[in-house]
C-alpha cells in the first residue's frame, strides 16, 4: 500500500533529464517571485508559461490531473473564504445577493490568490515529480554540497515510509485483539489514536536504527569522504534551466508592471 | 570474489560488554582466538550476546556509549579502526536494503570505502554475479522477495571483500525456499571465499557444510565448548540442547497425541477473500476453511500467497470481502451468527486469541504483569482473578523474573512467550498464531510445542500459520495449503 500513488514521467523527457538541483533552483526562482507579487496577472503568466513546459516534462497529463485535482479544489476554496470573508470589500461591488456584498477588487486578489496558489503548487510539482529520488541526493551531495551524511539518510528512509502503512494496520488489529477498542466515546478514541501513533513511532525508530546500522556496516561514514558511483553534473541545458526560471520571472514581474497590475508584496 | 582478500584474525581476551542501562552483561569472560582462514559456526542459547559479539566485531559499537572490559582485536586492532576488514550481514533483509535500485545498493559500500568511480560497477557486477543475482543493476529493490533481497544484500558485502566476513543468521527472516536458496548460494560463495568467517544460525544442519569449527558461547560468560563439528556435537549434545541450541538431527521431542475429545466447529470460512486496500490481486482468494476445537490446524504455504492475511481473517481482526467468516455455537456462545469480524472488541478477545509475527505489535502496556492483566480487565475480570491468572501465567511461561520489566527490552524467546500468555490471559477457546517459531531457540521451540500441544489436547481450537516443517509436523492435526503467490 502506498501513501502517495507516484508520478512516472518519461525519464527521456527534456526536464526529466535535467540535473535535479538545478531543477529546484529554477523552481526556487520562480517561488519568490510569486510570492513578492500579490497580483493575479503575474501568477497567471508564470503559470501559463508552466503549462506550455507540461509536454517537456514527460508526465502524462492524466497522472498529473489525477493528483492535482484536490490542489485545484483547495486553492479555488481557499481563494473563495479569502474574497468573502475579507476584512473590507474594495471597489465597485461586482457581486450582491442578498446581505453578502463582494468588491470587484477583492474579487480580483481572490483569484489572483487562487492563481498564485496553483503555480507555486504547479513549480514545485514539476521540479521533484520529474526527478527519481536517488538522483536527486547524488545531485544534491555533488552539486549541492548537501552532506551524504544527511541525503543517503533521507533516502533510506524514504524506503521505509510504505511500510508504515501496513505497521498501523497491524498494530489497530493488535489492538482489537487485546480487547482494546474506543467503541463510542471519542476521548478514548483519541488515547488510542495517540496511543497506537506511539507504537508506529517506537516501532519506526527501531526498525531506522536496525537500518543505520546496515549503513554503518557497508561502511557509511567511516571514512571522511566518499566516491560517487553515478556522478551527476551541471550541463549547460541545466543552466539554461535556471536561467529560464530567471527570465521568466522577470517577464512575468515586467508585464505586470507594464500594465500597471503589480502589486508586491512589501510596500 | 576471494581476490586479494587477505583472511583476518579474531582474538578475544577477558572480552566483555554490557549495554547502558542494564545490569547484566552481554558477554563476558570471553577468551577466544579465531586465526586467519578459519569458518566458525557461533553458537549460544538466545540471549547469550552472540549478535553483540559480531556488532563489536565489526566495530559497529560505539565505546563511548557502552561499557567494555578486556580486548577485542581484529589483527591485531580495534574492531573500529578494522572496519574496512569486516563485513556483517545481518538477518532482516527489509531493514538492511539501503538504496531503491540493486546495482546502487552494492555501490553505496564501494563509495563508502572510497573506491575510484570507475572502478565502482565492475564490481557490483561481478558482486550480483557471484550472489547468482537474476536481475540487473536497475532492478528495483522492493520488488524483490526476501531470498532475493538478503542475496543482494550479501552481494553487498561481499563486495568490500572483507578478510572477516560475519554473517547473524543469514536465513533466519526467510522462508524455507528463500533459506534454501541463500544457503545454496552462501554454500557456492564461500567455497571460493578466502576470509575468515563467524556464522551464527540456530539451524545447525545446514550449516555444517560450511563450517570447520564450532564455538559455543554461554549466556552467563564465557565459552561453553569449542572444537571440531564432530567433537562438539558428540561430547556435549546433551548439555548444548539444554542451553537451546540445536543439535543436527535432533529436534526437540514431539509430545505424544492424547486421545481427542469430541470436536465442536468454531469458524467457519466460506468463500472467504481478501483485497489490501490499493492492491491489484486479492491476498486470499475463495477460502473455505473451518476451525474445530481440541484440534491444531496448520495453515502452508509459500511467501506471499496470503497466509498471515487468512489467519487474520479467522481471528477477525480482518473483513472478507466477499465471502464470510462466521463462528459456531460453541464459539458464539450467546453472541449471534453475525461476522466474527463485527464483534466488538472486548467480546472477541473472550473468544478468540491471536499472537502476531512481530510480538512488539501487540505489547501495550510497561510491564510485563500489566502486559497480562490488560486483556482480563478489558473483557471484565474482577481485579483478584485478573492478578491470579497473570501469576500463573508468568510461573507457566518463566516470566516470573520479569513481571516488572518492560516488554519491550525481553530477549527474542522472552518475547515470544509473552506474547503467548498475552493472548492466553482472556482464556479464549480459539488461539490463532502467526509464525510462533520464527527466530526462536531450541529451548523456547520445545516450550512452545509442548505448551501449544497441552492447550489442543485439553480442547482448545488452534489455527497457526507457519513456515517451520518440523513444527508443523510436530503440531498440525490437519494442515491447510495455500497455493502460490498471486
Amino acid at each position: 500500500m502506498r501513501l502517495v500513488t507516484p508520478i512516472i514521467p518519461d525519464p527521456g523527457a527534456p526536464l526529466a533529464r535535467a540535473n535535479p538541483v538545478a531543477k529546484l533552483v529554477a523552481a526556487l526562482i520562480l517561488l519568490i517571485a510569486l510570492f513578492a507579487s500579490l497580483d493575479g496577472v503575474t501568477a497567471a503568466l508564470v503559470l501559463a508559461a508552466l503549462v506550455a513546459l507540461l509536454p517537456a516534462s514527460g508526465i502524462p497529463v492524466g497522472a498529473l490531473l489525477g493528483r492535482a485535482w484536490l490542489v485545484g479544489v483547495v486553492a479555488v476554496a481557499i481563494a473563495i473564504v479569502n474574497v468573502v470573508f475579507a476584512a473590507e470589500q474594495l471597489g465597485p461591488p461586482a457581486i450582491a445577493i442578498g446581505a453578502l456584498r463582494i468588491g470587484s477588487e477583492t474579487l480580483l486578489n481572490g483569484a489572483g490568490l487562487a492563481l498564485r496558489l496553483l503555480a507555486i503548487a504547479l513549480a514545485s510539482l514539476l521540479a521533484t515529480a520529474t526527478s527519481d529520488p536517488t538522483e536527486t541526493a547524488d545531485a544534491l551531495v555533488q552539486q549541492g554540497r548537501i552532506s551524504p551524511r544527511f541525503a543517503f539518510g533521507v533516502l533510506a528512509a524514504l524506503r521505509l515510509l510504505p511500510l508504515l502503512a501496513r505497521e498501523w494496520q497491524t498494530i489497530r488489529m493488535a489492538r482489537r485483539a487485546r480487547g482494546v477498542e474506543p467503541g463510542r466515546s471519542p476521548i478514548a478514541a483519541v488515547r488510542l489514536f495517540f496511543g497506537g501513533m506511539l507504537a508506529l513511532l517506537v516501532g519506526a525508530i527501531r526498525r531506522a536504527s536496525r537500518l543505520a546500522l546496515a549503513m554503518e556496516a557497508r561502511g557509511f561514514g567511516a571514512m571522511p569522504s566518499r566516491t560517487v558511483a553515478r556522478p551527476q553534473r551541471m550541463r549547460i541545458a541545466d543552466w539554461g534551466w535556471i536561467v529560464g526560471a530567471l527570465l521568466m520571472s522577470v517577464a512575468a514581474v515586467g508585464i505586470s508592471i507594464s500594465l500597471g497590475t503589480w502589486r508586491p508584496l512589501i510596500g | 570474489m576471494a581476490d586479494g582478500t587477505r583472511p583476518a584474525r579474531i582474538e578475544a581476551r577477558g572480552w566483555g560488554l554490557r549495554h547502558p542501562g542494564r545490569r547484566e552483561w552481554a558477554v563476558r569472560g570471553l577468551d577466544l582466538t579465531i586465526d586467519a582462514g578459519e569458518r566458525v559456526l557461533l553458537l549460544g542459547a538466545s540471549g547469550a550476546g552472540k549478535s553483540t559479539l559480531l556488532t563489536a566485531l565489526a566495530g559497529l559499537v560505539d565505546p563511548s556509549v557502552v561499557d567494555t572490559e578486556g580486548d577485542l582485536l581484529v589483527d591485531g586492532r580495534d574492531p573500529r579502526e578494522a572496519r574496512d576488514r569486516t563485513g556483517l550481514l545481518f538477518q532482516d533483509p527489509e531493514s538492511q536494503i539501503i538504496m531503491g535500485r540493486a546495482g546502487d545498493d552494492i555501490a553505496f559500500g564501494l563509495e563508502n570505502r572510497c573506491v575510484p568511480g570507475d572502478g565502482i560497477w565492475p564490481r557490483v557486477d561481478a558482486a550480483l554475479a557471484a550472489v547468482d543475482f537474476p536481475y540487473g543493476r536497475d532492478r528495483p529493490t522492493h520488488a524483490l522477495s526476501g531470498g532475493e533481497q538478503q542475496r543482494l544484500a550479501l552481494a553487498g558485502t561481499l563486495a568490500l571483500r572483507p578478510g572477516l566476513l560475519m554473517l547473524d543468521e543469514p536465513t533466519a527472516n526467510l522462508d524455507p525456499d528463500g533459506a534454501t536458496e541463500v544457503r545454496a548460494v552462501l554454500a557456492r560463495v564461500l567455497e571460493r571465499l578466502g576470509a575468515t568467517l563467524v556464522l551464527v544460525e540456530h539451524r545447525v544442519d545446514e550449516s555444517l557444510p560450511l563450517i570447520d569449527r564450532v564455538v559455543v558461547i554461554a549466556g552467563g560468560g564465557g565459552v561453553l565448548a569449542d572444537g571440531s563439528p564432530r567433537d562438539v556435537f558428540r561430547d556435549d549434545a546433551g548439555r548444548l540442547a539444554g542451553a537451546g541450541v540445536w543439535i543436527p538431527d535432533r529436534p526437540p521431542a514431539a509430545p505424544p497425541r492424547r486421545d481427542r475429545p469430541a470436536t465442536e466447529t468454531l469458524v467457519i470460512a466460506e468463500h472467504a477473500t481478501f483485497r489490501y486496500p490499493g492492491a491489484t490481486v486479492d491476498a486470499v482468494s475463495n477460502v473455505d476453511l473451518t476451525v474445530r476445537s481440541a484440534e491444531a490446524l496448520g495453515i502452508v504455504g509459500p511467501n506471499g500467497s496470503g497466509k498471515s492475511t487468512l489467519a487474520m481473517l479467522v481471528a477477525g481482526l480482518l473483513r472478507p470481502r466477499p465471502g464470510s467468516v462466521i463462528s459456531g455455537e460453541a464459539l458464539a456462545a450467546g453472541r449471534g451468527h453475525e461476522p466474527i469480524a463485527r464483534w466488538p472488541a472486548r467480546d472477541l478477545a473472550r473468544r478468540v486469541g491471536t499472537v502476531f509475527g512481530d510480538p512488539e505489535h501487540q505489547f501495550l502496556t510497561a510491564s510485563v504483569r500489566e502486559e497480562l492483566l490488560l486483556g482480563p480487565r478489558r473483557i471484565g475480570v474482577d481485579d483478584a482473578n485478573a492478578r491470579r491468572r497473570a501469576d500463573d501465567l508468568l510461573a507457566r511461561l518463566r516470566l516470573s523474573h520479569l513481571a516488572e520489566a518492560n516488554p519491550f527490552t525481553l530477549s527474542g524467546g522472552e518475547k515470544r512467550r509473552l506474547s503467548v500468555a498475552t493472548a492466553l490471559a482472556t482464556a479464549p477457546r480459539l488461539l490463532v498464531l502467526d509464525e510462533p517459531t520464527f527466530g526462536q531457540d531450541r529451548r523456547t521451540w520445545g516450550e512452545l510445542l509442548h505448551l501449544l500441544a497441552a492447550l489442543r489436547d485439553g480442547g482448545r481450537a488452534l489455527c497457526f500459520v507457519s513456515h517451520d516443517r518440523a513444527f508443523v509436523q510436530a503440531l498440525a492435526d490437519r494442515t491447510f495449503q495455500l497455493g502460490a503467490a498471486r
